[in-house]
């Protein structure tokens, strides 16, 4: 039972972590907006057809005229019950605007996550295997002209190929008249659309992770147990998957959150040039407006997304590592 | 190579890239915001050695362009006069790193000659890049410093006096490592003024890069400045009567030094990037001052990216930059031997 106990123990404490950065984040969003000079209704007070009382109203409708904490003790507890505050620009309450946006945000990054790390892993363990050879010298090459080019200039130089060329669609997530295609039809649709848009974001994610793993593959292979286990005889690729990957497993599941946020990072600027309809434009939109119950809404969503995927990293990690196992159950 | 020489190489290549765009003025023919209607998308401008007769000219010359008759965006060479290239040429006046006012251009001509092509006010691109390049890089190395220092001061002090200060500190630093960076970062100009002029925005967006960044360097700090303050010769200093300020100064400081500048060589590229994201989505500095990120902005026209390649080019200017930077980072992090803390 105490196994039981200790994992239970364990993710309550991540848990509360997740909860403490969250609530934290929320504070100094709504701290900082604060010191936000004007709203969204200052643009109102150019417009004739619009009374000073009429402002006023309006004002205290969305209260705005009430002090920061006051107003951040209302959203907290509208918040606990699923409601994000209203939009100004929209009218309507945050949360499904928000939502509408993420889960198209969370496709192209969740797409985007499995495959880096579907190409990252394999090639990683493979140039580490060949460490110093011409294929893992040729690999480094690669991943360095990667690196050096920016996310901006690879989505915007796809692009231009993209329209160049006309194999692939430019932009947006679905084609005109999409309504009325039939749900396969509009499953490949999507799949097409995604195509420019993931290929920037693994493209720029993928080489620092492949370094990551090479290097941390590289240093296993290197360990006094994986010299003895060779001598042994074991097969080379029995070696490197059952015994030399595990060994590297621990910093590169911690890698994965950081992936996680980089992901979402790169997303927001390739959604904006893609014309994506996720939370990138969205949020953008929402700034340029003022409209700050969806700024907030929208920067506390991300840090979910980052938070969840470090929670998953943390999981993974009591999973693989004992050594997380032991300390878990001796506290 | 030894490991020193290589690193001077990579510092000279990267001072000579920041130089030139430094001395922009000088390189750049004519001034970034200056317009020239007759000539709007103007193609980059070919400099020619062999004219019409088959005759070698050691001194390049140009032909103008004009828009052909009964075209809007569709140039051609007037092959019938060639125009020689003029070197030190007097031109707009500029000021050299914001200091010597000048008027003397590396080269110029008797038409305009755009190397680089224009853009649809009939800029030059080669000056706005080179300009432009003056703002990026700027905003980029003074954020990092910015970062770095606030990094810098708070990793010294939660791991110098511990306690609740480190408590407090380091859970800050936790949540801005929450957010995604690119969230942050818009977090944080969010909830600032949204039109200011170009001088305002620029120090708004070095305040916010400066601002986003420091939990890394922080953490990273305050992990060596835990060990460093254990080391025996601190002890021994500190059993002399050596009071905290000195210890910092003298002994813990600059046992960080290597890895503030690692960390120096990253983020300066990445804050160039991050300028360049804001100007480029309409949140950074804004026309008609030239920025990397600004001038990319007219490829959010579908026009813009069919017609007129070279208005990509700004995209591809610090490729070379970023190159430097990730040898230079590189570099720094083997030569000094620094393992990967944190």
């Amino acid at each position: 039972m105490s196994g039981a106990s200790a994992i239970t123990r364990f993710l309550l404490r991540r848990l509360a972590h997740a909860a403490f950065l969250l609530f934290g984040v929320s504070v100094l969003a709504f701290f900082f907006s604060t010191f936000a000079p004007g709203n969204y209704f200052d643009d109102m007070r150019l417009n004739p057809q619009i009374s000073a009382e009429q402002l006023t109203a309006l004002r205290a409708d969305y209260q705005l005229d009430r002090p920061m904490p006051v107003r951040y003790i209302r959203w907290a507890g509208a918040v606990l019950h699923g409601d994000l505050g209203l939009s100004f620009a929209y009218n309507t309450p945050v949360g499904p605007l928000l939502w509408a946006r993420a889960r198209n945000t969370l496709l192209l990054t969740g797409t985007a996550a499995v495959l880096v790390w579907m190409l990252a892993l394999p090639l990683g363990v493979w140039s580490a295997e060949k460490l110093g050879r011409p294929a893992d010298v040729a690999l480094s090459w690669a991943t360095a002209v990667l690196l050096i080019i920016p996310d901006l200039a690879l989505a915007l130089g796809l692009l231009v190929l993209a329209v160049r060329s006309g194999w692939l669609p430019t932009g947006g997530m679905v084609s005109v008249g999409s309504d009325g295609f039939s749900a396969a039809h509009r499953v490949r649709d999507v799949a097409w659309h995604m195509v420019l848009p993931v290929a920037v974001l693994v493209a720029s994610a993928l080489p620092v992770l492949l370094r990551h793993v090479r290097a941390a593959m590289a240093e296993a292979l290197q360990a006094p147990f994986l010299r003895a286990a060779e001598g042994q005889g074991i097969s080379r690729r029995r070696l490197l998957l059952r015994y030399a990957l595990p060994a590297a497993a621990h910093p590169l599941i911690a890698l994965f959150g950081f992936s996680v946020g980089t992901l979402l990072s790169g997303s927001l600027l390739v959604e904006v040039v893609m014309s994506w309809p996720g939370l990138g434009p969205f949020l953008l939109e929402a700034i340029l407006a003022r409209d700050l119950y969806v700024v907030i809404g929208a920067v506390l969503l991300s840090t979910l997304f980052l938070v969840a995927g470090n929670f998953v990293a943390d999981l993974l990690l009591y999973w693989a590592d004992p050594r997380i196992r032991a300390e878990a159950s001796r506290r | 190579m030894s490991a020193r020489s290589r690193l001077l190489v990579c510092a000279a290549v990267l001072g000579t890239l920041h130089l030139s765009v430094a001395c922009g003025g000088f390189l750049a023919p004519y001034d970034p915001a200056a317009q020239d209607r007759e000539h709007p998308y103007a193609p980059p401008m070919r400099p020619h050695f062999v004219d019409t007769q088959g005759q070698i000219h050691l001194r390049p010359f140009f032909y103008a362009q004009a828009l052909r008759t009964g075209s809007f965006e569709e140039y051609a060479e007037n092959r019938a006069t060639a125009i020689p290239v003029k070197f030190f040429v007097s031109g707009a006046p500029y000021r050299v790193l914001g200091l010597l006012p000048l008027r003397v251009h590396l080269f110029g001509g008797g038409v305009p000659i755009f190397l680089l092509g224009s853009d649809a006010y009939g800029r030059d691109l080669l000056s706005r890049v080179l300009f432009g390049g003056q703002v990026s890089l700027l905003a980029g190395l003074i954020g990092a410093g910015l970062t770095l220092s606030i990094g810098l001061c708070i990793g010294a002090v939660a791991g110098f006096w511990g306690g609740w200060k480190d408590e407090v500190l380091m859970r800050v630093a936790e949540l801005f490592l929450a957010l995604p960076w690119i969230y942050l970062l818009f977090a944080m100009r969010a909830f600032l003024p949204l039109t200011v002029p170009p001088l305002q925005a620029f120090l708004l967006v070095v305040m916010v890069l400066g601002a986003v960044g420091w939990a890394r360097p922080a953490r990273i700090v305050r992990g060596i400045v835990l060990s460093a303050k254990e080391r025996d010769f601190v002890r021994a200093a500190r059993g002399f009567g050596a009071s905290d300020a000195y210890l910092l100064r003298r002994h813990i400081l600059p046992q960080t030094a290597s890895v503030v500048l690692t960390q120096a060589a990253i983020l300066v590229p990445h804050f160039v990037l991050a300028e360049m994201t804001l100007s480029f989505l309409g949140l950074g500095v804004p026309e008609p001052v030239a920025s990397w990120g600004n001038m990319l902005a007219a490829l959010q026209h579908y026009n813009v990216l069919v017609s007129y390649w070279w208005m990509y080019l700004p995209a591809l200017v610090m490729v070379p930059f970023f190159l430097g930077y990730l040898v230079l980072a590189s570099l720094l992090h083997g030569s000094y031997g620094t393992s990967k803390i944190e």
